[in-house]
């Protein structure tokens, strides 16, 4: 959770409307990933750590150059590795840094059911607000890329916040700052997708990628980190990065028509209640004189 | 490096090879990835492992460890056959139409002329340029002496057709270099060396001049025992192709320590003082014989121009003189010369190991470096220290080397037979001291003090200081042997036990110590005031300098290295007003060779400097390389520290040790002989060492697969296991093995696996990994390992006992490279199985 003064898009679990709500217009913000140019030094984990106040956790080697093997509670953001080999026998060593992706279409929002715990400002920043989280995994679930992930010892989520409190300052995302090659960008949404699909272009048109291409699903109404990938045709290669990635049917039916449903039924009862009540009137408590009277 | 970090960004074509620096370098890497998404330039990366850096790369190829030079001997030859070559810059620019004496042999069977086997060392006299007035033979009887020296004047031939032109030797010497002969040493599949020199040398295609390649390198190229002449290698195939001295060439050294280049610059080394000076050696009797020996006498074609810088070497020694020694320094004692230790051997890293070991060498001051764990062979160097009577170790950590005793397999009673004493001093660290640090790029670059030290820790140039200051103290009251050197140096500092910093980096600037006036400008610096370039060192004793090549870094105009100017009007990333890059803050060395004969740049988007016809001097966006007001018409060299004043494809007399042009030779331990020449598979200068800790391994002995140490991104040598954050990044030591290999020892990745060389073992984790491909080497099939040189037994994993506690150095040789006596760290023999 942040500590931002950011005006709010979204609640989860939030009846009524969202206060303030258009108050501000704001940018939609975006995190430009060029994994191309990526070279896995992991200066991201580092200041991402540090700027998030987290300190040294015990890690095993696990056959890899990653980290750990995925993003933790209190490791919001990972590189992963991979060993690609392509169709023509070369080799590729995909790199890609991991983290929440802050879609437009929150799943984790959309699956909340405790009112604040999940916020989206309106710059499109997906925020956990640990004050109002009740720890009950939801968001996991709503999540398809899976990011939040459960602190046992306080029982709240925790996920990477794209620096809310720095952007809120006008400053770039701790991970953006410590990149040396450049491979992270911050801006609009807008000003990133041109970016983006500018060196796609360069690499298709002077460096043989004939399928790179830019990450920035629909199935989550486009997301607030977007990649360039050497293959966009092949997003699972890079650390199992979904190719159609979408809100999960049961979140969308609970948040949605099965919500409408609820809603109704329980309507229903109300109305049912009344209806007796009109009809029958209400129900008489018998004496206790006569209960007992019943018993020897 | 000839450019700098941020030059990188003007290239066309990247050769990274003995390097990662995506890895090691990552900081400057983003030029290279500048460079790409900029220009559109291409990367080849060269290595025994799929790096990091070859993830980012164009153009990967996975070469034998040690095999650098039939690589770049066969890229040579491809050039020259394909007239991939830049014909002008090669007439007039380099010694290519200079003619070799006769008897001067190449190495068809490993050995050049002059070699003496006894002791495997050669005599150069052949080694030479013939002397003469334009073409043909001599024409002034050569002068029979004792020392070989260069001819005056050069006989040469600028068609380049004699067949003893430099050229003709060249292509002949690289004629064996065929794409064939490169695949059976290097491993590298003939069709992709071909891609691979094909993309390289493209920038002269159809004898364009326009575009620029360049070639980066780090320690994968200096650790051998042929080291520097791979570096030789590639700077010559540079000459070739004209791309040196131009924006986006050059050859560039990229350094593995953030001050390394400072150090070297300072003479942090055993035999040269500081600016590169040569160190004094037994027969330099008296100032003028040293001044003698190590000044060069131009050497060039009659009709052709040297400036020849090193002319000054007197100016620079006396200045350097003053500035040790001040008033005692005078003209009737020979600027005190005779007060330098006079260097009569080899002092170099692993001497003065081997000297501790066989008990010549009694202690060691130790600052800012792990000895032990830098190896090679940590056991030696740990079996050394116990032979010492006094180890001091100025460190921020407790280290391998402060903890030499605690070791891995010393016994509690071995312990206690251990007489050495160990003085451990708490030093501060780099962000607890100002000071100024010289990158690769050779910029000095000054910063600030972050924190205090903690605790009782003190600043190295303090602890320096107080222990000259009692040194100092003894001699006067005691006298001794040979006061003079310790009493009379000078120590003009504010605060004589905490010199500062600011006071020392003034100190090497320089100053005046006489009023001077510039004859033809007529601009006068008064007594005392600090000097703005090197220009006005005079060797009469007016003058004192620390080190000639960097001054002009503080002035009376105050501290240039402090500079913060971000301005850039050419775009070309030449910074002048940021920090201060030695010398004369030029940021690309040689640019006088960024235009052609007449003066004109060979690119006109990337202008460096030019020949400005009516001001009659060289301009530019940079600062001149050259002699000001040398018009193009003398045909002046731009390689101004050569006597030739040109490059030097062929490196003459005593320039190298071992050959005049480089020659592929095996590495100490290989798993084939030499297919260029079986009988003479090593580097026939390379000297074994001999005690008893001393082994090498062979094929013979089931040393079988080959392997290369190096560094992770995630670790800085064997500082950050002290580091939280690094060791959870990285948390234990691994060895990344191909999985072939791994499939047949029946290895899985974690495993617990031994690397054994016929020094000792090494215990970590297995990486398997398709980034190591088996190898076919001369038709015989060859596995080639790595290990990172993190990790040891102090450390946050190594104390809380997560790992095995060995040192990876433990596994090398000693055996240095015959120049730079550079130990071969890269491509020695192992055996691996599971632990």
């Amino acid at each position: 959770m942040s500590q931002a003064t950011l005006q709010i898009r979204r609640i989860s679990g939030h009846a009524g409307p969202v206060p303030g709500a258009g108050v501000e217009r704001a940018q939609t913000v975006c995190k430009l990933v060029d994994t191309t140019t990526c070279i896995g030094c992991k200066a991201c984990e580092v200041a991402c750590l540090e700027w998030n106040g987290y300190t040294f956790s015990e890690t095993v080697f696990d056959n890899s150059y990653q980290t750990m093997p995925e993003t933790a509670w209190n490791y919001w953001n990972l590189i992963k590795f991979n060993e690609h080999e392509r169709e023509d026998g070369t080799l590729m060593l995909l790199m890609r840094k991991d983290q929440c992706m802050h879609c437009a279409e929150p799943g984790c929002l959309a699956a909340c059911p405790a009112d604040g715990a999940i916020v989206q400002y309106a710059n499109g920043i997906v925020d956990f607000q640990q004050d109002h989280c009740i720890g009950c995994g939801y968001c996991v679930t709503g999540c398809p890329f899976n990011i939040p992930k459960f602190n046992p010892s306080t029982k709240k989520m925790f996920k990477c916040t794209l620096c809310a409190d720095r952007v809120a300052q006008g400053l770039e995302p701790a991970c953006i700052k410590a990149c040396p090659t450049g491979c992270l960008h911050f801006g609009t949404k807008d000003d990133m997708t041109d970016l983006a699909e500018t060196r796609a272009q360069q690499l298709r048109e002077h460096y043989g990628f004939e399928k790179a291409g830019v990450y920035d699903p629909t199935g989550v109404g486009g997301t607030g980190v977007i990649y360039v990938l050497h293959d966009a045709a092949n997003p699972e290669a890079y650390g199992g990065l979904p190719k159609n990635p979408h809100i999960p049917w049961v979140v969308r039916l609970w948040k949605g028509p099965a919500k409408w449903i609820g809603n109704l039924a329980m309507l229903g009862g109300i109305i049912g209640v009344a209806l007796h009540y009109l009809r029958f009137g209400p129900k008489r408590v018998e004496s206790a004189k006569d209960q007992k009277g019943g018993q020897p | 490096m000839t450019n700098g970090y941020i030059d990188i960004k003007n290239t066309d074509v990247m050769l990274i090879m003995g390097g990662n620096p995506a890895e090691n370098h990552p900081c400057g890497f983003k030029w290279a990835i500048e460079a790409k998404r900029t220009r559109n330039a291409k990367m080849i990366v060269v290595d025994p492992r799929f790096t990091r850096t070859a993830a980012t790369s164009d153009l990967f190829l996975q070469i034998r460890a040690g095999a650098d030079i039939a690589f770049l001997g066969g890229v040579i030859h491809y050039a020259i056959e394909n007239n991939r070559i830049a014909n002008e810059y090669l007439t007039n620019f380099t010694n290519a139409g200079f003619i070799v004496k006769e008897g001067f042999k190449l190495p068809e069977d490993g050995l050049y002329s002059g070699f003496d086997r006894a002791a495997q060392t050669y005599d150069k006299s052949t080694w030479n340029y013939e002397e003469g007035d334009g073409i043909g033979a001599a024409t002034v009887a050569a002068v029979a002496s004792a020392k070989p020296m260069l001819p005056p004047k050069v006989a040469y031939d600028l068609t380049l057709q004699h067949p003893r032109s430099v050229f003709q030797l060249l292509k002949k010497q690289y004629s064996r270099y065929t794409p064939e002969m490169v695949e059976r040493i290097t491993g590298i599949p003939k069709d992709q060396f071909l891609k691979a020199a094909d993309l390289f040398t493209s920038v002269r295609k159809d004898g364009d001049m326009k575009k620029v390649a360049t070639i980066m390198y780090a320690v994968g190229w200096t650790q051998h025992t042929f080291g520097t002449q791979i570096i030789r290698t590639a700077a010559m195939l540079q000459l070739l192709l004209g791309n040196v001295g131009r924006a986006g060439g050059g050859v560039n050294a990229l350094r593995g320590h953030s001050n390394i280049q400072g150090a070297t610059d300072m003479g942090g080394v055993f035999d040269i003082w500081p600016g590169y000076l040569k160190v004094p050696n037994p027969a330099d009797v008296d100032l003028k014989a040293y001044l003698d020996r190590t000044t060069p006498k131009v050497s060039k074609p009659a009709a052709w121009d040297s400036f020849n810088y090193w002319s000054n070497t007197p100016k620079f020694a006396v200045s350097f003189l003053k500035a040790l020694y001040g008033d005692a320094a005078r003209k009737e004692n020979d600027w005190a010369f005779h007060y330098m230790p006079k260097v009569d051997r080899n002092y170099s890293w692993t001497e003065i190991w081997d000297n501790m070991y066989r008990g010549s060498v009694k202690g060691m001051f130790a600052f800012g470096m792990n000895g032990v764990a830098i190896g090679p062979d940590s056991q030696k160097n740990i079996a050394a220290l116990k032979r010492a009577d006094w180890l001091v170790v100025g460190e921020i950590y407790p280290d391998e080397t402060s903890e030499f005793w605690k070791s891995p397999g010393i016994s509690p009673a071995e312990m206690k037979e251990i007489k050495t004493t160990v003085y451990r001093l708490a030093c501060a660290g780099f962000a607890e001291k100002d000071g100024s640090m010289t990158n690769s790029s050779r910029w000095l670059q000054w910063k600030n003090i972050a924190l205090p030290p903690p605790g009782q820790a003190r600043l190295d140039q303090d602890i320096v200081a107080q222990i000259f200051l009692k040194v100092r103290e003894l001699y006067k009251a005691e006298g001794g042997k040979f006061p003079d050197p310790i009493l009379n140096l000078t120590w003009p500092y504010t605060d004589p036990q905490h010199p500062a910093l600011a006071e020392l980096a003034k100190e090497f600037n320089g100053k005046a110590i006489a009023n001077l006036t510039d004859p033809k400008t007529q601009q006068t610096i008064k007594d005392g005031q600090q000097l703005p370039g090197f220009s006005w060192l005079k060797d009469d004793g007016t003058t004192s300098c620390g080190n000639w090549i960097y001054c002009g870094c503080w002035t009376e105009a105050g501290p240039q290295l402090a500079r913060r100017g971000t301005e850039d009007p050419s775009g070309l990333g030449i910074y002048q007003n940021w920090a201060w890059s030695w010398p004369a803050n030029r940021r690309v060395l040689y640019n006088r060779a960024s235009c052609d004969s007449s003066g004109k740049p060979w690119d006109v988007e990337r202008k460096q400097v030019w020949w400005n016809e009516a001001a009659q001097l060289w301009v530019g966006n940079d600062i001149p390389d050259f002699k000001a007001d040398s018009n193009p018409k003398e045909h002046m060299g731009p390689f101004i520290m050569n006597p030739e004043g040109v490059g030097r494809i062929f490196g003459p007399l005593a320039a190298f040790a071992d050959g005049p042009f480089p020659e592929h030779y095996e590495p100490i331990e290989s798993p084939v002989q030499n297919p260029l020449h079986p009988s003479q598979s090593n580097n026939p200068v390379v000297k074994k060492f001999s005690t008893p800790a001393d082994k090498y391994g062979t094929t013979g002995e089931g040393f079988n697969i080959i392997c290369t140490t190096y560094r992770l991104t995630e670790h800085y040598h064997y500082w950050t296991k002290n580091n939280p954050m690094s060791v959870q990044l990285i948390p234990e030591p691994f060895v990344e093995i191909p999985i072939e290999l791994a499939a047949e020892l029946g290895i899985k990745g974690g495993d617990k696996v031994k690397v054994t060389s016929a020094r000792s073992y090494y215990i970590a984790k297995a990486f398997v990994t398709k980034r190591i491909k088996p190898m076919t080497i001369d038709g015989k099939k060859v596995y080639q390992i790595g290990v990172p040189i993190h990790q040891g037994y102090r450390g946050i994993q190594e104390d809380a006992g997560r790992d095995a506690r060995t040192i990876a150095n433990r596994l090398t040789p000693t055996v240095v490279d015959p120049n730079a006596f550079t130990p071969e760290f890269k491509g020695f023999l192992v055996k691996l199985e599971k632990a």
